[in-house]
C-alpha cells in the first residue's frame, strides 16, 4: 500500500465502501441469498444461502475499499471526448488484410482445427451471417440515420419466402434468392410508408412493433406458414446442379474427393461470404452516388434537405427498401443452412443483436460492423466452452447461463470507452484533394438518438 | 427605374397570404411581388412574421389562405396563372412562360421544380460531411436523373461520371466564389460562423434557383464579413440573374443593397417601396421604435432626424460598394 495515506483517504474510503456494500446487500439479496429449488412431492421451495451471500459482501467491502486506498478514487476519466481516427490508408490495409482472411479462413480452419472443424466452421458461417445483416441495417442506421428496431421482420420474411416458395413450388435456392430479396425489399416499403411519417423514438417503436407482426402473422397463419412447427426439408443450395451430399454425382464423386461433410459447410460459407461482401460492396457504391449522399444528408438535417429538392420520404423508404433486401438475402441464407425454419428464430433479440453490432461497430463503419460481430457472436459462443473460467469458479459453474451478463457487461464497457462505437470516424465519399476522415463529434447521429 | 419596376416584371407574386396558427394570425392578408432581378429585402420588426412569409413562400408551411406565384420564363404569365389557380394544378405554362403556385407544391418540389432555394436563419449545414459534399447533395435533382435513378450510377456508367464531373465542377466554382476552395474536404461543422453563413448560400445556388431567399443572411456576421456578403449577393444577381429575397435586420445591408423594401409589423404589411421611400415612412419608424399611438405626433420629429442618418448610410455605401 502507498506509503502517504493519510487518514482523510482512509474515513473516505471506509465510507464509500461501507456505502458499496450497503448497495450489494440490496442488489444481492433476492439474487443470491435466497434461492428457488425444485424439491419433488414438495413443489418449488426456497433455500437460504446466507454464507454465499455474507461472503459476497465480504468480498464487495475488501475489494471496494483497497481499491480506493489503492488509487486514491482516481477513475481514469473516460476517453470518449478523445476519437480516435484511424488514418485512411490503416483502414485500407485492414480492409484487404480481413479480406484475405475471409478467403482464406475456411482452409485454415480444415488444416489446423482437425475434429473440430465443423464447429468452428459453423461458427463462421454464423459470424458471417451476422456481418451481412449488420451491412445490411447499416445501411439504414448508420447512413440514413433511421432507428430500426425490427430489422429481423426482413429476414423472416427473407427465410420464409424462400421456405415457402420451395415449398409449394419447388424452386431451388439460386432461383428463389433473388426473389426472397425483392420480396422483402417490398416488406421494407410497406413498412415504410406508414412508418416515415414518424420521427426519432417513435419510428423505433413503430418498426419494433412491425418486426413482431411479422413473427406473429408466421406464428398463427397456421394454413399457410404451419405455424409454431415451422418449416422443414428446405432444399440445400448445389453449385451449379451439383448436390453436396453422399454418392454418385455429387460433390466428392465428381472433383475425385473423398466425402467429407465439411464440403457443404465451406460452400455455404462461401456463399455467404459472397452474398456479404456484394452487400459491402453495393452500399460503398451507393455511398458515392447521389442517392447515398442524400441518405447521410438526411442523417444530418433532413429540414435541409428538403430545401434542397431532396424528396425525403422517397429516399427514406429506398433506404429501407435496400437494407430489407439484403436482410431477405440474409435470410434466406439463413433459410437453406438452417434446412428448417419456425417464428422462433425471429425474436426481437435478434434486431437488438444486429443493431448493437451496428452501433458498436461505428455506425456507418463497414469495418466496425465486422469487428463486432466477430466479437459478439464469436465471442459469446466462445463463452459457451469457456473452460478457463471454470477451472477458477468450479466444476459447477456453466458459462452458459452467464454469458448474456458478461454480454451485458462488455455492452456497458464499450458504450463507456468508446460511446460512438469502436470505428467512430467516417470517410467522406467524395474528395476535390485528400479525403480526410471525419470525426464522430462531427456526424450526426440521425433520429432516436 | 420605375418605382413600381418589381410590379412590371414580378418573378414572384405574393396575394393575400394569410397564415393562422390556432388563434394567433402570423401573417394577415400579404401581398407584395418580387421583381425579376432585383434584391427584395423583407423586414420588420421581431414576431413580424418574415419568416413565416418565408416558410409559406418555400412549403415548409401550407399558407392558411392566398396564393403565392413562381414565374418561370419570359412572355405573359396571365393565361398560365388563369389556367392553374382555375384547374387546381400545381403549375402551367404557356409557351416559354410558366407558373407555379407555391402554396399547392410540397417542400421538395418547390426548390427541385419550382427552383426557389433558401437559407436558414439558424445555419441548417451538414456538418458531418465536407463542404464538397454539401455542394454534391445540393445537386441531388440533375446526378439522380443522370444516375438513371442510381441503377446507371451503380454500374459507373459514362453518362453517370460527366454529370458527376460537372457537379464537381460548378461545386469548386461555388466553392471559388465564397473563398472557401482550400476547405474543400474538412467538415462543414468546422467551419467559423461567418464561413458557414457563405457556405449555406453557395449550397443553395448549387440548386440553381431562380429565386433565392436567404433568412437573415448577415446575423452574426462582422462588419467586414456583410461587406462581403453584400459584394458575393450582387455577384449573384449579376452573373446567375438570380433574384433574391432577403430577410434581415441588419440596416446597413438592407439600405444598401436592396431595390425593393417590404416592412411588415404584426403580420400586416405597413410599407412597400425603394429604401428612400421606406426610410423616411413614418409607419416603418413608428414601428421600428416601438412608438405608441398617440405618440405619433413625435413622429415629425423623429422624420425629421432622418435625412442625416440617410446621409450616413450614403456613405457608407459610398464607402463599401467599391
Amino acid at each position: 500500500m502507498a506509503g502517504d495515506v493519510s487518514p482523510g483517504r482512509f474515513a473516505s474510503a471506509m465510507k464509500d465502501a461501507v456505502i458499496t456494500t450497503v448497495i450489494a446487500a440490496a442488489l444481492f439479496f433476492f439474487l443470491v441469498a435466497y434461492k428457488t429449488t425444485l424439491v419433488t412431492g414438495i413443489g418449488l421451495v426456497l433455500e437460504q444461502r446466507w454464507d454465499r451471500y455474507l461472503w459476497l459482501l465480504v468480498a464487495v467491502f475488501v475489494l471496494r475499499f483497497s481499491w480506493l486506498m489503492l488509487t486514491g478514487g482516481r477513475v481514469r476519466a473516460p476517453k470518449s471526448k478523445v476519437t480516435i481516427t484511424p488514418r485512411g490508408d490503416v483502414m485500407r490495409y485492414a480492409g484487404i488484410a480481413l479480406l484475405l482472411l475471409g478467403i482464406a479462413l475456411p482452409f485454415i480452419i480444415t488444416a489446423t482445427a482437425g475434429r473440430g472443424q465443423r464447429l468452428y466452421l459453423d461458427l463462421s458461417i454464423l459470424i458471417m451471417t451476422y456481418v451481412m445483416l449488420g451491412w445490411g441495417l447499416n445501411i439504414v442506421v448508420g447512413l440514413a440515420g433511421l432507428l430500426d428496431l425490427g430489422y429481423v421482420a426482413f429476414y423472416a420474411v427473407g427465410a420464409y419466402s424462400f421456405a415457402l416458395l420451395a415449398q409449394y413450388t419447388g424452386l431451388g435456392f439460386w432461383a428463389c434468392l433473388p426473389v426472397a430479396g425483392i420480396l422483402a425489399g417490398f416488406w421494407g416499403m410497406i413498412l415504410g410508408f406508414p412508418v416515415l411519417r414518424l420521427r426519432g423514438d417513435y419510428l423505433a417503436i413503430v418498426t419494433l412493433a412491425f418486426g413482431e407482426i411479422i413473427r406473429v402473422v408466421l406464428l398463427n397463419w397456421y394454413s399457410f406458414t404451419n405455424g409454431p412447427n415451422g418449416i422443414s426439408n428446405i432444399p440445400k443450395p448445389t453449385l451449379f446442379g451439383i448436390d453436396f451430399g453422399r454418392g454418385e454425382g455429387n460433390f466428392a464423386d465428381v472433383f475425385g474427393l473423398d466425402y467429407s461433410s465439411s464440403h457443404r459447410l465451406i460452400f455455404l460459407y462461401y456463399i455467404i461470404f459472397i452474398l456479404a461482401l456484394v452487400t459491402n460492396w453495393v452500399t460503398m457504391r451507393l455511398r458515392r452516388l447521389p442517392v447515398g449522399r442524400a441518405w447521410e444528408a438526411l442523417r444530418e438535417d433532413e429540414i435541409a434537405c428538403r430545401s434542397l429538392g431532396i424528396n425525403t420520404t422517397n429516399t427514406k423508404l429506398t433506404a429501407f427498401a435496400t437494407g430489407a433486401m439484403f436482410g431477405g438475402f440474409a435470410g434466406s441464407f439463413f433459410a437453406t443452412r438452417q434446412g428448417f425454419i419456425s417464428p422462433e428464430s425471429f425474436t426481437f433479440i435478434e434486431s437488438a443483436i444486429i443493431l448493437a453490432i451496428v452501433v458498436l461497430g461505428g455506425m456507418g463503419s463497414q469495418i466496425g460492423v465486422v469487428i463486432a460481430s466477430v466479437v459478439m457472436i464469436g465471442g459469446i459462443e466462445m463463452l459457451r466452452n469457456l473452460d478457463l473460467l471454470k477451472s477458477v469458479l468450479g466444476d459447477n459453474f456453466d458459462p452458459n447461463q452467464y454469458r448474456m451478463l458478461i454480454f451485458g457487461l462488455a455492452m456497458v464497457v464499450i458504450m463507456v470507452w468508446r460511446p460512438r462505437g469502436l470505428i467512430s470516424s467516417r470517410t467522406p465519399s467524395i474528395a476535390l484533394k485528400k479525403r480526410k476522415r471525419i470525426g464522430a463529434d462531427m456526424v450526426a447521429q440521425g433520429e432516436g438518438h | 427605374m420605375a418605382t413600381a419596376g418589381w410590379q412590371d416584371n414580378p418573378i414572384l407574386t405574393v396575394e393575400h397570404l394569410t397564415m393562422r396558427f390556432g388563434g394567433l394570425v402570423a401573417v394577415d392578408d400579404l401581398g407584395f411581388d418580387v421583381g425579376k432581378g432585383d434584391i427584395t429585402a423583407l423586414i420588420g420588426p421581431n414576431g413580424a412574421g418574415k419568416t413565416t412569409v418565408f416558410n409559406c413562400i418555400t412549403g415548409f408551411y401550407k399558407p392558411t389562405e392566398g396564393r403565392i406565384t413562381m414565374r418561370h420564363g419570359e412572355g405573359d404569365h396571365g393565361g398560365a396563372l388563369t389556367e392553374a389557380t382555375g384547374k387546381g394544378l400545381r403549375f402551367a405554362s404557356s409557351g416559354p412562360a410558366s407558373v407555379h403556385l407555391l402554396e399547392r407544391m410540397p417542400d421538395f418540389q418547390i426548390s427541385a421544380r419550382a427552383r426557389v432555394a433558401r437559407t436558414f436563419q439558424n445555419i441548417r449545414l451538414f456538418g458531418g460531411m465536407t463542404l464538397l459534399e454539401n455542394l454534391m447533395v445540393a445537386q441531388h435533382k440533375n446526378l439522380m436523373v443522370a444516375s438513371g435513378y442510381t441503377f446507371a450510377g451503380l454500374f459507373g456508367l459514362p453518362g453517370y461520371r460527366r454529370a458527376n464531373r460537372q457537379a464537381m465542377e460548378l461545386a469548386k466554382y461555388w466553392l471559388e466564389t465564397v473563398g472557401l476552395i482550400d476547405r474543400a474536404d474538412d467538415p462543414a461543422g468546422d467551419l467559423p460562423y461567418g464561413d458557414q453563413r457563405r457556405l449555406e448560400i453557395a449550397r443553395a445556388m448549387c440548386t440553381g434557383p431562380q429565386l433565392l431567399c436567404l433568412d437573415e443572411p448577415a446575423a452574426g456576421l462582422n462588419p467586414r464579413e456583410s461587406g462581403e456578403l453584400n459584394d458575393l449577393l450582387r455577384q449573384i444577381r449579376q452573373d446567375h440573374k438570380t433574384s433574391i429575397l432577403l430577410i434581415e435586420h441588419d440596416m446597413g445591408v438592407v439600405m444598401e443593397i436592396s431595390d425593393h423594401i417590404v416592412v411588415l409589423d404584426y403580420g400586416r404589411k405597413i410599407a412597400d417601396g425603394t429604401p428612400e421611400e421606406v426610410r423616411t415612412d413614418p409607419a416603418v419608424i413608428a414601428a421600428y421604435l416601438g412608438v405608441e399611438d398617440e405618440e405619433v405626433d413625435d413622429i415629425d420629429v423623429i422624420a425629421a432626424d432622418m435625412p442625416e442618418v440617410a446621409t450616413r448610410a450614403e456613405g457608407k455605401r459610398d464607402g463599401g460598394g467599391a
